[in-house]
């Protein structure tokens, strides 16, 4: 599934040529649409209901006039009566033609991915240089911005930690200012908003890696045992999650080797020094 | 004046807004009878880069009930699709009670709450063009 599939867009007609729902149903058939992953647009007469754009949509309501045939002009303008369908049955009902659309199914991925106050950015590129999942980049302008979202790791905040100016918001999360509450001067002298990356990881996450790898190699010789040698790459990872309580032991074990890593910071660094060199030039 | 359209979010990938409000705010706004756009949650719209933000954005006066004003601002931004600071309320449904959420958001007149921070947006850096979103597996 790609973020840029068509989706189903409803639109619950109480219009001209429809009945009103009851309030109660309204609320029922909207919070399970909702539920479901559909966009909703209420409307009745008083205003112009916007086109489809890249969406399929749908028209639901209780017609008392003969409805269009669907469009086959490519909008992509499907009619469907609500007479006979509790709120259960209508969402299996759209959920099939969803599937059998192939459009995308909002829900298979938690949309949980770094955002970025602009207002308070000031370029420094100390998150382009801590990602190692790719999730920024630069625009023409050499200009900071989130280009692969999807590639976040589900709940981790950890770039928003090095961010110096709080500039990294995760709405999803639980506690401000991260999640998009005010930024404070209390939030900006608080220790671990004023964590810097090194002193995030309690060193150089990417040196300390390098250096366990080192020993690793220099013992996975002499020994040749490479259970070994996983043992100690998942101590120092255990070790590393205890010094980032945020970020989940899952995208820690995910982490790539230690020399995968080292070569990701390396480009990552370049990316952010040549980004940097383009907003001097 | 025309009146301002209502964006109400579900924020359904998540447990940040609490379920009453939620569940109180859109209970009166199928209650009120007024046309009303509802999205199951404003993050994946962003994320998407849904052109429904961008017909929304531009449609005039806006009260959008969701989350923190400097989140939604950003994350209409991310989508192409910038806020009009002087015709955008945010009704922030993560710290306000039922009762003040829907006492805002039936109030016809808009008040402007869009935080402008220490430079405009129009400094920030043109959401185009960036890459089209990625798979995702």
């Amino acid at each position: 599934m790609a973020l840029s599939d068509p989706t189903v867009r409803i639109v619950l007609y109480e219009g001209s040529g429809a009945e009103p729902l009851a309030a109660e149903e309204r609320f029922q058939t909207m919070t399970a649409l909702l539920e479901r992953g559909f966009p909703v647009t209420r409307a009745g007469a008083e205003r112009p209901v916007a086109p489809p754009d890249r969406a399929h949509v749908t028209v639901l309501g209780r017609f008392t006039e003969p409805v269009p045939t669907d469009s086959a002009d490519g909008a992509h303008v499907r009619w469907q009566s609500l007479e006979g369908l509790d709120p259960v049955a209508l969402t299996e009902q759209l959920d099939a033609q969803r599937s059998e659309l192939g459009v995308a199914r909002p829900g298979e991925w938690k949309p949980w991915f770094p955002v970025i106050d602009y207002d308070r950015c000031t370029n420094c590129m100390q998150c382009l240089s801590f990602c190692l999942f790719g999730v920024y980049g630069v625009d023409e302008e050499k200009r900071i911005q989130v280009q692969n979202n999807d590639n976040c790791k589900t709940n981790c905040p950890a770039c928003s930690r090095v961010c110096p100016e709080a500039a990294i918001m995760f709405p999803k999360y639980k506690a401000g200012p991260i999640n998009g509450d005010e930024v404070s001067d209390a939030d900006l002298n608080r220790e671990k908003m004023k964590i810097d990356i090194s002193a995030l990881l309690g060193g150089d996450i990417y040196s300390m890696l390098r250096t366990r790898s080192d020993r690793a190699k220099s013992r996975f010789s002499k020994e040749r045992d490479s259970d070994k040698a996983l043992a100690e790459r998942q101590k120092c990872l255990v070790k590393l999650a205890a010094l980032t309580a945020d970020v989940p032991p899952e995208v820690m074990i995910i982490l790539p080797s230690p020399e995968e890593i080292a070569r990701k910071a390396e480009e990552a660094a370049n990316r952010a020094k040549a980004a940097l060199q383009g907003q001097k030039s | 004046m025309k009146p301002p359209a209502i964006l109400y979010c579900h924020c359904q990938y998540a447990q940040v807004l609490p379920k009453e409000v939620k569940q109180a705010v859109l209970q009166k706004l199928c209650d009120s009878g007024q046309p009303f756009e509802a999205v199951p949650d404003l993050c994946e719209l962003s994320a998407r880069r849904d052109p429904a933000l961008a017909r929304l954005a531009a449609a005039g006066p806006l009260k959008i009930s969701a989350c923190f004003p400097r989140a939604v601002k950003w994350l209409f931004h991310a989508a192409n699709a910038p806020l009009a600071q002087d015709q955008t309320e945010i009704v922030n449904l993560r710290n306000l009670t039922a009762e003040d959420a829907c006492a805002a958001l039936f109030e016809p007149v808009v008040t402007p709450n869009l935080p402008a921070g220490k430079v405009t947006a129009a400094d920030a850096p043109t959401a185009h063009p960036q890459p089209e979103p990625s798979t995702v597996s």
